[in-house]
């Protein structure tokens, strides 16, 4: 048998964390380093598995690097992981991200061991969302994400952490029970829980109406993605929550929504999804200007960067519904775009939170002498996040929209148009957040305020060239997505 | 003939003996922990035999009184196993009352001895006998610190569990009277024999299963037939309302679903008539139980309101028997599992119950504040144990609970799944206020919660059997439904 990459990708994470936790009485730098080395290597494999991707168009629609053992015959449920292109992107932002949120983490001093288990834990539970196609399988790596996140916002937030740690935690219960009760009706109207023999299986003998499972299923991912009016838990947590988790949370957890869209709820009811489509494009479209109208309004540096991703999110759920090949690749790509841009961001809000020890806006300016690094990378990041041409963030928004003008959905179109709109409003709330924080009179309180050190420093930049990477030549990623998007298409068949 | 079937009672005669010998040997010596050990190992000793047993052909035993199956098998393994890790768990606690412990011991034993029966019992007759003798044996038991509380809980727990046997005892006479029978299967003939007609006209029928299903509601603590719960709960010393939470639990669910699915399984319209009662009562017992545990401060009572809503979901599995009206196991076997999986799970949290709350004498829930610093391993069991209550993977509580929601799915039953799906959304709430109370506040003293290792050792075997059946849940389902199989064939 060939080598478990994505077993070893998926676990590789968790043994460290069980690594931590048998240190006795290590120091914080210890368990550090132990958390760094086993992050590392789980991005090693990933990039692995990147590099001997079948690329060709033989496998296109194949799941590769496929593992498949029985695990609970009773329900007909198999331990059963493999990628595609839809996938492949996604598990490497996280095991990348991951990496950094180590680094991000990298002067945590409180209970270390606790939380770089706790991280490492979290890490796992994504990766085996993004790589299980068993229904049940999914659902488990999908729940057990809760716990970390709800340790890490909890102990080490900061604010009404307590309060936000219970949202997210209620919330996300809450979708996943209507997912699970549309995961077992799934089951009991085909018979299997294998995610690839779903895909465009016809279901004859629907158990409940088929745009019942369909909102059963995407109620979780919509909670998730957010998708409005579910968005509500997200400026709370990511405010609250420490950097690291923010990182993950916006960069890595909220596409879980986005790909469990795809993945389960289109590729599964394709009907249902056209017949929907123009609904969920309305909530994207609202979910872009409202978001990014609540954005403008926020005096809270993390608040911001927290409700600008409810409006990014905004046009993946845009791109997924607009249902064509090239939107369905832009809302891919630009949910690893925003992984990265968006990561960068909080780790910069983190930076400038860790030296200043202020967040709010109309207390925060003239940092630019202070801190030339941060203020360049704060920079790029929010460039990124407008779509300046040359980052990753131009590139995903611009196919999302050829994509989903083209769209013979009704009134897509003006949908596109609509949504287009958002980006001048980030453009407005980027340019006064930077204006705000760095620029005007220095202030008095920060003189001597320490710019990034090479820890930081290493780490920005990783994020900064990610993004310039994947801006200067997306087809580095949207070849591999093309590959995962085609066969879903075809079903749609449109 | 009576020889050869004497030696299909082995678990239970061994188990009676070494209940006496316990009793005699308190006369005598005064080590106490020797007459623990014994306790202990009469009921590993019991255990090996009920083992031994497993792969032994079915039979009914005693003029059809008891039978010998994989399902009464596998239910007096998990008594065996409740009561054994019980015993090893009140090491910490039996110096609150240093003159019984004889007693206690024998009197844990005695209870397991009933519900045992219970589990193999095929006739009214006998079921009611063992039942009663599980019942008196806890009556005590509950009394036994002999403080306010205590006897409060017993006294109650007395009076209501007479009255709940005194309708069960009814509903009993109903059904014979209706049949002319107490044998399981004789009665179930004779249903079988009715015209449906005469069936459907039939209020001593009706009657009877009513009063059945509130006897049996009250052992497994059903709503409205919980009242006793969170007083006796409260007011029993803490390893006794770890066993009646569970061993008291899962021999409830063992007669109901023997009774119910061997007398009234057929014809197909009565069995779907009290599926859909139990159904009904299921949606409302756990909805019950988990918004009264939302505000509860003492952790036992909390424990009390949350087991009342486990109960809700087992009866998820038992309402799915009563749909499904013979037609799949999966029902069954989900509700075997999810027993087990509660089983262990919610020993676990008692048991780490049991060692926090001896040391700081309360068991208020603010007193565990930042316990994960003054007892950093018993503060993981109880917070892996509460997320397997919840339903939260790597746990047996999630497989559990998608396993017996499967089956209800499967059987028409998509309501009642939605309704219990959204209950486990509110526990998660209560649940983790204990969590979060034990990891981020900090502790009121820095001193350390010690805990004696025959605690430790059950408390490991409990979170070991959570994790295991939560990642590699496929052998302990293949007994499952290798248990029920044997059922009303």
């Amino acid at each position: 048998m060939d080598f478990a990459y994505l077993s070893a990708i998926i676990f590789l994470p968790v043994i460290g964390a069980i690594v931590i936790a048998l240190l006795p009485r290590a120091d914080f730098k210890v368990i550090r380093v132990v958390a760094l080395i086993f992050t590392l290597a789980s991005f090693a494999l990933s990039m692995v598995v990147f590099c001997q991707f079948d690329r060709s168009s033989a496998a296109i629609g194949v799941m590769q690097f496929e593992e498949k053992h029985s695990w609970i015959p009773a329900i007909n449920s198999f331990y059963h992981l493999g990628v595609d292109g839809l996938s492949l992107p996604l598990v490497i932002l996280m095991t990348f991200l991951g990496v950094l949120s180590v680094l991000v983490s990298w002067k945590v001093a409180l209970r270390p061991k606790l939380y770089f288990a706790m991280l490492l834990i979290l890490e796992t539970s994504i990766l085996g969302v993004f790589t299980a196609l068993d229904l049940i399988l999914f659902f488990l790596f999908w729940e057990i994400e809760l716990i970390p996140m709800y340790f890490l916002i909890s102990i080490w937030g900061s604010g009404r952490k307590e309060y936000a740690a219970n949202k997210y935690l209620i919330y996300t219960l809450v979708g996943s029970a209507m997912m699970l009760a549309g995961f077992l009706s799934v089951y009991f109207s085909t018979g299997t829980m294998n995610m690839m023999e779903l895909s465009g299986l016809e279901i004859a003998r629907p158990f409940i109406p088929l745009s019942a499972m369909f909102f059963l299923l995407i109620a979780g991912f919509a909670i998730k993605l957010p998708v409005f009016p579910l968005h509500t838990w997200l400026p709370d947590a990511h405010t609250n929550a420490p950097t690291a988790a923010s990182v993950i949370l916006a960069g890595a957890l909220l596409k879980m929504g986005g790909y469990g869209m795809i993945r389960l709820c289109v590729t599964m009811l394709p009907g249902v999804a056209v017949q929907y489509a123009p609904l969920m494009a309305i909530l994207a479209v609202i979910g872009v200007l409202y978001g990014a109208g609540v954005t403008l309004r926020q005096t809270d540096l993390k608040r911001l960067i927290a409700y600008s991703s409810v409006s990014h999110m905004g046009y993946v759920l845009l791109g997924i519904f607009a249902l064509t090949q090239i939107s369905v690749t832009g809302a891919a790509l630009q949910m690893f775009s925003h992984g990265i841009i968006t990561g960068l961001l909080f780790a910069m809000v983190g930076l400038v939170y860790e030296k200043t020890h202020e967040r709010n806006l109309d207390k925060l300016g003239g940092l630019a002498r202070q801190m030339p690094v941060i203020v360049v990378v704060f920079s790029i990041a929010g460039l990124a996040s407008l779509g300046l041409p040359g980052t990753s963030g131009f590139a995903a928004e611009f196919i999302t929209f050829v994509g989903s003008f083209t769209s013979s959905i009704a009134g897509m179109r003006l949908y596109t148009l609509l949504g287009v709109l958002g980006i001048v409003f980030t453009a407005g709330y980027i340019l006064w957040m930077l204006q705000r924080t760095f620029y005007g009179e220095p202030k008095e309180e920060y003189n001597g305020v320490p710019d990034a050190d090479a820890v930081e420093k290493t780490c920005i930049f990783l994020f900064v060239f990610a993004i310039l990477l994947v801006g200067i030549y997306p087809a580095i990623l949207t070849n591999v997505i093309k590959m995962g998007v085609e066969p879903i298409i075809k079903l749609i068949g449109m | 003939m009576m020889l050869e079937q004497i030696s299909l009672i082995a678990p239970e005669l061994s188990l009676l003996c070494f209940a006496l010998l316990v009793v005699l040997l308190d006369l005598f010596v005064k080590q106490k922990k020797v007459i623990a050990g014994v306790a202990v190992f009469g009921v590993i000793i019991s255990g090996g035999f009920a083992l031994n047993m497993w792969g032994a052909p079915t039979t009914g035993i005693f003029y059809n009184m008891l039978s010998v199956d994989k399902f009464a098998v596998l239910f007096k393994f998990l008594f065996l196993a409740a009561a054994g890790l019980v015993m090893l768990a009140s090491q910490d606690y039996v110096s609150k009352f240093p003159r019984f412990q004889g007693e206690f011991y024998a009197l844990v034993m005695l209870a397991t001895l009933g519900m045992m029966l219970m589990a193999a019992a095929a006739d009214f007759i006998a079921l009611y006998v063992a039942l009663e003798l599980s019942s008196i044996s806890l009556y005590v038991l509950a009394s036994f610190l002999k403080d306010k509380k205590s006897t409060e809980a017993g006294l109650k727990y007395l009076l209501l569990g007479a009255v709940a046997s005194a309708v069960l005892l009814y509903g009993m006479a109903l059904v014979f009277g209706l049949t002319g029978h107490t044998c399981l299967v004789c009665i179930a003939d004779a249903i079988k024999a009715m015209p449906i007609s005469s069936i459907m006209e039939s209020p001593i029928l009706v009657l009877g299963i009513i009063l059945l299903v509130v006897g049996f509601g009250f052992k497994i603590a059903s709503v409205p037939f919980q009242m006793w719960v969170p007083d006796v709960y409260e007011g029993a010393p803490t390893p006794v309302t770890a066993y009646l939470s569970v061993a008291s639990k899962a021999a409830g669910f063992a007669i109901i679903l023997r009774v119910f699915f061997t007398v009234f399984g057929a014809p197909e319209w009565l069995s779907q008539n009290w599926g859909l009662l139990l159904a009904i009562l299921s949606a409302i017992t756990m909805t019950v139980g988990n918004v009264v545990a939302i505000v509860q401060a003492n952790i036992k009572r909390m424990l009390g309101y949350s087991s009342i809503a486990q109960a809700g979901y087992l009866m998820v599995g038992l309402a799915t028997v009563g749909m499904a009206a013979g037609a799949d196991a999966l029902g069954r076997s989900g509700l075997l599992f999810f027993l087990m999986s509660y089983t262990v799970t919610n020993l676990g949290a008692f048991i780490a119950i049991i060692a926090i709350s001896n040391k700081i004498n309360s068991d208020m829930i603010d007193d565990f504040t930042g316990m994960g610093k003054r007892a950093p391993l018993l503060a993981t069991a109880l917070t892996l144990c509460l997320v397997s209550l919840t339903g939260l993977p790597p746990t047996a509580g999630l497989i559990a609970k998608v396993y017996i929601f499967s089956g209800a799915v499967d059987h028409g039953l998509l309501w009642l799944v939605i309704i219990a799906v959204i209950n486990s959304c509110i526990s998660a709430y209560y649940y983790f206020r204990v969590v979060k109370v034990m990891w981020m506040g900090e502790p009121a003293s820095d001193e350390k919660v010690p805990s004696t290792w025959a605690l430790r050792t059950a408390l490991a075997i409990c979170c070991l059997a959570v994790l295991v059946m939560g990642v590699v849940p496929a052998a302990f389902v293949r007994i499952a439904e290798a248990a029920v199989k044997i059922l009303g064939s």
